[in-house]
């Protein structure tokens, strides 16, 4: 793996084994031997363009269990807001030598040319990119599904998992599509038709405009966040009304079926999307997602800059 | 003044024949005609000098993307002999020192004749008339007013402007993007832009305007042109307002005959451009529309920009592309390989309507003797790779680079002039 720019880039094959890997360096580190060895004189730039503490944090996490150098680039208060490019920006890393580039942009498509303009020669993460992808929050995401539903191994087929809220504006949402269908899960979309993309009948997915005709059968509800500013745009009248109709509440989460677990990409509006009682409840594995980032992340950066190494 | 015989060339879709040009016009069209200079025609196509009523020349202002003689070197290479420059500079062509200054920079470079386009609205801000008819009657005697760029998106200004330049014989051409419709759109609002996850920019803000305007022309009785129109839904419009004898005339781009939108998957700004690159289906209907006449011209909507502002991220990247120096031959391939025009339908496309479109005298005339000798000379069977480090503009961003283009024009004669001979610039 060169680059991880798209979960559309993963096939069955190397889904899995990310997922394993992520596994078996959960159990080594949880055996207490502290830091992994495998990537020690290795560099890992994270250039973060958006402020996102908690992407930001899981990664260098991720890389200094690995025993990695790390160095984390923020558009905030360096040479980035003074208005330097994405190409400049991009030569400097190369010339101090990054193995691999963490990166989150606000502008779709910014990973992709950051791997293909011939700006650098290292690895590419797509660490969320825009309102396209969030690759290793799919991976993290798949993760946290196949241990609580699956046994902590194989694919996820035949689960039924639905995803709620700004799908329009979602890269969480993209990349789970793409690769929870890789994995075998159906996936099924569920918001107001303003905040679905254009052309959303030929993906991969079912969709409904309605959450409540959605429970039932659901072993898994993924709510995305909503931007309260999305009513200015006339996405939808008020947070009120998209609270009544697509929120989730104890009313819901009680409909659900009894194993079906309750996920959230954070950070959440607590009171729109998500009730407190909801995010707070013991469905709820936002937690869990949160550790297991770490540990997804820690795998891409060993397949992509450990080679052939054995973990162990 | 050096006469020329131009042999064995094929007039459009004629017999071989030879062309003489002696002091500026066409002398003679016959067989064993004789010169001060042979160029020899074999195999050749010679079609009327090509008129671009839609370029970007980007001089006063952003003199690093272009200049009006880099701009004019450009037009020669690609076999025009008249080019409108856009009213999009710094300052904004909108009054008539503007454009007098920039008609006089094309006479000084004196190797097209470059026509000022002057803004419909004052800095192109949409709020208030520009001064219109102080531009007809300067000396660059301006006929075709626009904000391209934008859109003259307020109804009542629109119609105003229409019924303003009927006093002389202008035209609106109107850049139809509906503005609240397409606010930080990035390419066509498609599957595509939902999966890139890149701001659509739907069809009907295109359609939507187009059908005002036709009908804001039809009540005024105005004549309208649409600028680089690119959707299946506008070709279906245009077509419907001349059924009704709606004076209205339309473009199409090189590039939107050429490409569809799947290219922008690479994220690779080279094709960002404004309105962006459409589906397959659009671009079936655009040739077809150009083919039966319904599309009157290809424009080149020529922008060039400088690399950093398109060696960057799609979202940040600058819209536009070159296109004289290619339009030829992609208007070849696209259209006339394919069966769907004639090289006499090219002269038309490229020449003759966009002269009329202009009210350019002296442009797009038939290759006949007493005509003003604004040729071009066209080798359908050579081949190039394009590249963008060869580009006479001085911008770099042309969308065909790496791509083979068929043909190739080995001479460009503007007012009996060689501005191209054996496909190079002459100085």
């Amino acid at each position: 793996m060169k680059h991880l720019l798209s979960a559309a880039d993963l096939t069955h094959e190397s889904a899995l084994q990310i997922l394993d890997t992520a596994k078996q360096l959960t159990l080594a580190t949880e055996q207490g031997v502290g830091k992994l060895p495998p990537l020690r004189g290795r560099t890992v730039v994270n250039l973060f363009y958006e402020d996102s503490t908690r992407t930001r944090i899981s990664f260098e996490a991720a890389a200094k269990r690995l025993s990695a150098d790390v160095i984390n680039f923020s558009a905030v208060g360096s040479s980035v807001s003074k208005g330097e490019s994405l190409k400049d920006t991009a030569l400097t890393l190369e010339a101090m030598g990054a193995d691999a580039v963490v990166i989150r942009h606000n502008n779709s498509g910014a990973p992709h040319r950051l791997a293909n303009a011939g700006w650098i020669s290292g690895g590419v993460v797509n660490a969320g990119d825009g309102t396209h992808e969030h690759p290793t929050q799919a991976l993290l995401d798949a993760y946290t599904l196949r241990e609580n539903l699956r046994g902590g191994e194989g694919d996820l087929t035949g689960l039924n998992v639905t995803i709620v809220g700004d799908v329009l504006h979602s890269r969480v949402a993209r990349s789970n599509v793409l690769l929870l269908n890789t994995l075998g899960a159906k996936v099924r979309l569920v918001a107001p038709p303003t905040l679905l993309p254009y052309g959303i009948e030929d993906w991969d997915c079912e969709v409904s405009y309605d959450l409540d005709a959605s429970l039932e059968g659901s072993d898994a509800v993924m709510m995305l966040r909503v931007q309260r500013e999305r009513m200015n745009a006339a996405y939808f009248p008020t947070s009120h009304e998209y609270s009544n109709r697509y929120g989730l509440n104890v009313t819901r989460m009680n409909r659900l079926s009894q194993d079906a677990v309750i996920m959230h990409p954070g950070p959440m509006n607590r009171g729109m999307e998500i009730s407190a009682d909801v995010a707070d409840s013991n469905r709820s594995v936002i937690v869990e997602q949160v550790a297991n980032g770490v540990s997804v992340r820690m795998a891409v950066l060993y397949l992509m800059l450990g080679g052939s190494e054995s973990v162990k | 003044m050096t006469s020329y015989v131009i042999k064995d060339v094929s007039i459009l879709d004629g017999k071989p024949t030879d062309i003489l040009i002696r002091d500026g016009v066409i002398a003679e069209v016959g067989s064993g005609l004789k010169g001060d200079e042979v160029i020899d025609g074999a195999g050749c196509i010679a079609l009327p000098g090509l008129v671009d009523l839609h370029t970007h020349l980007r001089e006063p202002g952003r003199e690093d993307a272009e200049t009006i003689l880099s701009g004019s070197r450009a037009a020669a290479k690609g076999g025009f002999t008249a080019v409108h420059a856009m009213a999009n500079t710094d300052p904004v062509a909108d009054t008539a020192g503007v454009v007098e200054q920039v008609w006089r920079l094309g006479q000084e470079a004196g190797l097209v004749d470059v026509r000022p386009v002057g803004a419909v609205t004052m800095g192109l801000e949409g709020t208030a008339l520009a001064e219109l008819g102080a531009m007809a009657d300067s000396a660059a005697g301006v006929r075709v007013f626009s904000d391209d760029g934008k859109c003259v998106h307020d109804a009542m200004l629109m119609r105003r402007a229409l019924e303003y330049v009927k006093a002389f014989d202008g035209v609106v051409a109107q850049h139809a993007q509906e503005p609240r419709l397409t606010q930080g759109a990035q390419m066509n609002e498609g599957v595509l832009s939902g999966k890139l996850g890149l701001a659509g920019w739907p069809a009907v803000a295109e359609e939507a305007i187009i059908a005002r305007d036709v009908l804001l022309a039809h009540h005024v009785g105005s004549r309208l042109h649409i600028c680089h129109l690119s959707t299946a839904g506008s070709v279906e419009i245009i077509r419907w307002a001349k059924s009704r004898g709606i004076n209205v005339t339309a473009e199409v781009t090189p590039h939107h005959l050429y490409f569809t939108d799947e290219v922008v998957e690479s994220y690779d700004p080279i094709y960002k451009v404004n309105p962006p690159l459409r589906t397959a289906a659009d671009v079936a209907a655009v040739r077809a529309g150009l083919a039966d006449g319904t599309i009157n011209i290809v424009a080149t909507d020529h922008a060039p920009h400088p690399s950093e502002d398109k060696d960057c991220e799609w979202t940040a990247a600058a819209f536009g592309m070159t296109g004289l120096e290619s339009a030829l031959s992609v208007v070849y391939e696209t259209m006339v390989v394919t069966g769907l025009m004639n090289w006499a339908a090219v002269a038309d496309r490229m020449s003759v309507q966009p002269a009329l479109i202009g009210r350019v005298s002296d442009q797009g005339q038939p290759i006949a003797a007493g005509s003003p000798a604004n040729l071009v000379i066209f080798d359908p069977r050579a081949s190039e790779v394009v590249e963008a480090r060869k580009t006479v503009s001085a911008s770099r961003n042309t969308p065909y680079a790496g791509r083979t283009l068929p043909g190739k024009v080995v001479a460009t004669f503007y007012r009996g002039k060689p501005t191209v001979r054996n496909g190079e610039l002459s100085a």
